[in-house]
This record gives C-alpha cells, structure tokens and sequence, in this order.
C-alpha cells in the first residue's frame, strides 16, 4: 500500500479554460486530496466538464496551470502523463466489432513503445483490470453488443489497465438505470479503498455524490461554489446558489450524509426571481 | 493473408514471363539467376521487371495510404481518389506537363503540393467532426470534381502531342517503366516509412475519440497531420510516377480488413494487398484484350467501380 505522501497531487493554479470566444472558467484554484475520492457537481454549463478535459489535457488552459506534483503538466510529455493520470470521457466510442479484451488492451498503451512488444505483463495487467470490474467473462464478446451498465464497467476497465494513480471521470452514470449507476460508484469506491487510486468524478445525481465522495466541490459559473465533506457543503444555500432550486436538505437515514429533496415547483420560483 | 502473398508471387512469376517474348518457367528460372541469354535477360531485367517492380511498390503505397485515411476517418469510403487528393496531385501534375513543358522532380513536387493543397482544404473544411468522416469526404468528392474539371480545361487548351502524353499520363500506366523510377518511388517510400509505423501505432486510439486518444497520451492533432501528410506524400510520389491509379487506395484496406483482428489498422496488410492488386490488375491490362494492352488506371477503375458498387450494397446502413 502507498503511502499517502507518495501519492499524486493534482491540482489546478489560477486556471482558466473554455472554447474560442466562451470563456467557461475563469481563474480557478483546487487541490484534489490525494487517495480519495472527490466529486464536482453543479448545474448543466457550470464548467465541470470542462474542468475535468482541462486536467485531464484534452484541451490547453487558456490561463494558469494544471499541476501533478508541484509540476505543470503542460510541460510533461505526453505519455508520462498518461502513466499517472487516466481520463474516461463521457462519449467514448468503440469501433465495430472490437472485443472486450481488445478495448482494455489499448489501456497499456502509454506503457509501450512504439517497437516494444506486447508483454506477460501487459496481459496480466489487462486481466487483473478485467477482473476488478468483473467483465472478464465478457472478454471475447464485441463491445457493442453490451448493455450501458456492462459497457462503462469495459471502460472503466480500460481506464484501470493503463494504471493511473489519478482517475478522472465525466459523468460515468449518465444513461444508467439506479441500480447500475450503484453498481458502478461501487466499483469506484472498491478501487479507491484497494489501490488507493484518486478518483475525480463529475456526477450530477446530488444524492449519489453525497453519499459516495469523500470531499464534494460544487462549481457554479465556471467558479468553485463550496468544497469540502458532502456534510458541511450541501445545504439549501448551496443548493440554492448552484442550482437555482429550492431544496430541503435533511440527513440520509442509512448513511447519515446529506440528501437533497426538492420543494414542489421550488425550480419555478429561483427561475422567476431571474 | 498467406494466400494474398502466394497470390502476388504467382502473379509476379506470370507477368514475368508472359508476352509478346514468352519466356518458359524453366527459361525465367534459369534467367533470374544470370543464366539466360541476351534477349531473356534483356526482356527480363530491362522490360518486365522494372514494370513489375514498379507495380508492388505503387500498390503498397497506395494500400498503405488508403489504410491510414480510412483508419484516420472510421470510414471505408475514405481514400486519395475520393477525398480529391489524387485530383489535386492530378491537376498540378497536368499543368507541369503542359503549361511548364517539364518531367521529373518537378512533376513529383507539384504533384505532392496539388495534394497537400487539397488535403489542407479537407482538414480545414472537415475540421475533426464526430460525423464518421462524411462531412470530409463529400468536400472531397466536390474538390475531385473541381480537379476534374480543372484538368479538362488544361486539356482542351493544349496541343494534340501533350494532351496525348498526358491523358496516358492521368489514365494511369506502368508501360515502359525505367528502373531508376522504381528507385526514387521506393527511396520515398522508405523516408515515409517512420511516420507510417508511428501512425498505425497511433491510429487505433484516435478511433475511440479525441479525449479518449488524449486521456492514452497521444495528440489527435498530431496523429492526424501526420497521418494525412503521410498518405499524400505515398499518393502522391506514386502519382507524379505512373499517373493516379484509381481504386486500389479504396480496395486494399477493404479486402485487408477481414484478415485481420478488430480494429486493427492494418497498415502492413493493406500494403500487401494493395502490392498483389496492382500486379494482377497489371496483368489483366496487358494481356486481357489480344494484341492491346491498356493502361492499369483502365483495370483498376473498372475493378474499382464495381467494388465501390458492392461497399454500398453489403454495408447495410452500419458505420458504413
């Protein structure tokens, strides 16, 4: 088991990010608590997602910096950065007829050289990845003809077998049923407790990322709303600010963390006060 | 994949051997290894081989170039011929001949510049959409009827003598071929070689998305140039040589794709593929027609359109 001080520290310094013309975030500090899991909510636009391509360097910050351990990322080489931080996107696509096995396989590519053969290792490292998310048995089945549930499990399989000590996920839950959007924060809580992996993950179900994170960060208009313990960040002012609704915020009775109930009609009102 | 090698040899050894001189198996055998007389040696080295020589080259060229576009583009349809590059390469190669009057290098160079132009125009166009690459390839189609019509007007214009050397030119030949044509098509080949390797390492990540290519620590941008810089450069030194040869960019990676795993690029296949096609598409134009022998371009075309005909009708409205 690693030490807590061995692990990555992602963090963003002064960041801003967006589109050509669409500045979404602007001037942005964060530090991701290393080993734990921490989810970012907030209203569709608010940034989150953009955040999350930031740090994982789909696209370039157009101020500041993302930084894993004091460095700017900008200035790693791309591979290295891949060894260490693992990204799954929210609209990844397979190509025809690619198995199982072939998809989780491409995860080792930041691993492999151009001229460097496929390994013993390389294949215990896609079957250990396989393994944990429990696809295994899928293996040799087309990622196509997968269920939602059994398709993100692949994928996040394929995240796993590049061995990231950062994984960062933009709402792996979208399109699933309640059940399977369970079985999956699971999984994420499974590999945080086992490996110590640091998951970042842009969730929209409040409730769920109440329950699940371990620190919470609420993003409104490209800024950072509250962060901290689910506790003592979601409540009915922040609800409010975030996400324009009135909401009722009373303990979970199984878990004790915050479960966010609407008011009837409570999105009407915050949008007449607009 | 080994009947596709078995295939080309079989090839290579008839077209070797069949012609106006036919040589016996036995007499190319004993040629091949300096034993033959004067004029099977003359036939053999000065005449058939370099022909032959030029068709596995070309036809690995245009596979692999078509490999790395379809690849490039998730598209089967995607190809130097109807993305309009071979038309681009085609148009400033025309005006070479028949405005400036001159061969050679500068026939190779402009026609490397005609298609880099169009393949910057389709990159600029198409600007990486997620649309399966049909935005690109309708540009394309429009710039090839652009080149088409380009060509056309150089034609008309120009002397009888000129027109007749170049429409050979543009119908796409490999009769009476120097071997010191070979030479510069395969140099070319070999410098291009690198950035084809690091593209086929590349091109299975861009398949499954830009920010999944990204989060595996490649930069589509990159990949893409490269990866299109490349199948102009294979297009066109091969262009600038025998004329655009239509279809085996299209064919190659269509027939290499069944023998290979899911996914796979199949640089290497199609390379083979695209080899064996054109030396028994080579074949067919020499001999088919008694006492005429065509140009390739006429073969392949022919071949070609019926093939594009059955992509269509078998695709069944997938991710065609």
């Amino acid at each position: 088991m690693t030490t807590v001080s061995a692990l990555p520290r992602l963090a963003a310094r002064g960041l801003s990010a967006g589109y050509p013309g669409r500045r979404v975030i602007e001037n942005l500090d964060l530090e991701f608590a290393p080993g734990r899991i921490t989810m970012i909510i907030g209203a569709n636009a608010c940034g989150k997602s953009t955040l999350l391509s930031v740090l994982a360097r789909v696209i370039p910050p157009l101020g500041g910096t993302v930084e894993l351990d004091g460095a700017d990322v900008g200035t790693m080489p791309r591979r290295a950065f891949a060894q260490k931080v693992g990204l799954l996107p929210q609209h990844p696509t397979a190509p025809d007829g690619l198995t199982v096995a072939e998809l989780v396989s491409r995860g080792r590519h930041p691993h492999r050289g151009i001229f460097q053969r496929w390994s013993a290792a390389d294949t215990a490292r896609v079957e250990d990845a396989m393994a944990k998310t429990g696809v295994s048995v899928l293996a040799e089945r087309p990622v196509g003809d997968l269920s939602g549930g059994q398709r993100q499990r692949v994928w996040i399989a394929m995240a796993l077998a590049q061995e990231p000590q950062v994984l960062l996920l933009d709402e792996p839950t979208t399109f699933l049923d309640l059940s399977h959007q369970i079985e999956v924060l699971d999984l994420l809580r499974d590999l945080n407790r086992q490996d110590g992996t640091t998951i970042v993950v842009v969730l929209h179900e409040l409730n769920l990322a109440a329950r699940y994170a371990d620190d919470l960060v609420v993003m409104s208009h490209g800024r950072i709303v509250a962060h901290g313990s689910a506790a003592d960040v979601l409540t009915s002012e922040v609800v409010a600010q975030a996400f324009d609704l009135d909401a009722l915020v009373i303990p979970d009775p199984l878990t004790a963390t915050p479960l966010v109930i609407p008011v009837p009609g409570g999105a009407h009102a915050a949008a007449d006060e607009r | 994949m080994l009947s596709v090698l078995l295939l080309t040899l079989i090839g290579a050894v008839v077209s070797l051997s069949v012609g106006d001189y036919a040589i016996a198996p036995l007499d190319l055998w004993q040629t091949l290894w300096g034993g033959g007389d004067r004029a099977q040696s003359y036939v053999v080295f000065q005449v058939r081989a370099p022909r032959l020589a030029m068709a596995l080259v070309v036809g690995a060229c245009l596979g692999t170039a078509g490999a790395l576009l379809q690849s490039l583009l998730g598209n089967p349809l995607a190809s130097p011929d109807l993305l309009g590059i071979s038309g681009g390469a085609g148009v400033a190669a025309v005006f070479t001949i028949l405005i400036l009057g001159v061969g050679g290098p500068v026939l190779a160079g402009a026609a490397f510049l005609g298609g880099l132009a169009v393949a910057a125009f389709l990159l600029l166009a198409g600007h990486h959409r997620a649309d399966g690459g049909y935005r690109l390839i309708l540009a394309g189609v429009g710039v090839a009827f652009l080149c088409t019509a380009i060509t056309s007007f150089l034609m008309v214009r120009a002397q009888l003598e000129l027109a007749q050397a170049a429409l050979i030119w543009l119908t796409g030949s490999l009769a009476s071929t120097p071997w010191w044509n070979v030479l510069t098509v395969l140099v070319v080949a070999m410098l291009a070689l690198p950035a084809v390797v690091a593209s086929a390492h590349w091109l299975p990540l861009i398949q499954m998305g830009p920010a999944a290519a990204t989060s595996l620590g490649v930069r589509p941008a990159t990949v893409r140039v490269t990866a299109v810089l490349t199948a102009v450069l294979l297009t066109a030194v091969t262009c600038a040589f025998v004329g655009p040869i239509s279809f085996i960019a299209l064919c190659a990676p269509a027939i290499a794709r069944p023998l290979l795993g899911h996914g796979a690029v199949g640089v290497g296949t199609s390379a083979v593929v695209g080899a064996g096609l054109l030396v028994v598409a080579d074949l067919i134009a020499q001999h088919a027609l008694p006492g005429l022998s065509v140009p390739v371009g006429v073969v392949t075309g022919a071949i070609g359109a019926v093939f594009l005909l059955w992509i269509l009708a078998t695709s069944k409205g997938r991710q065609l």
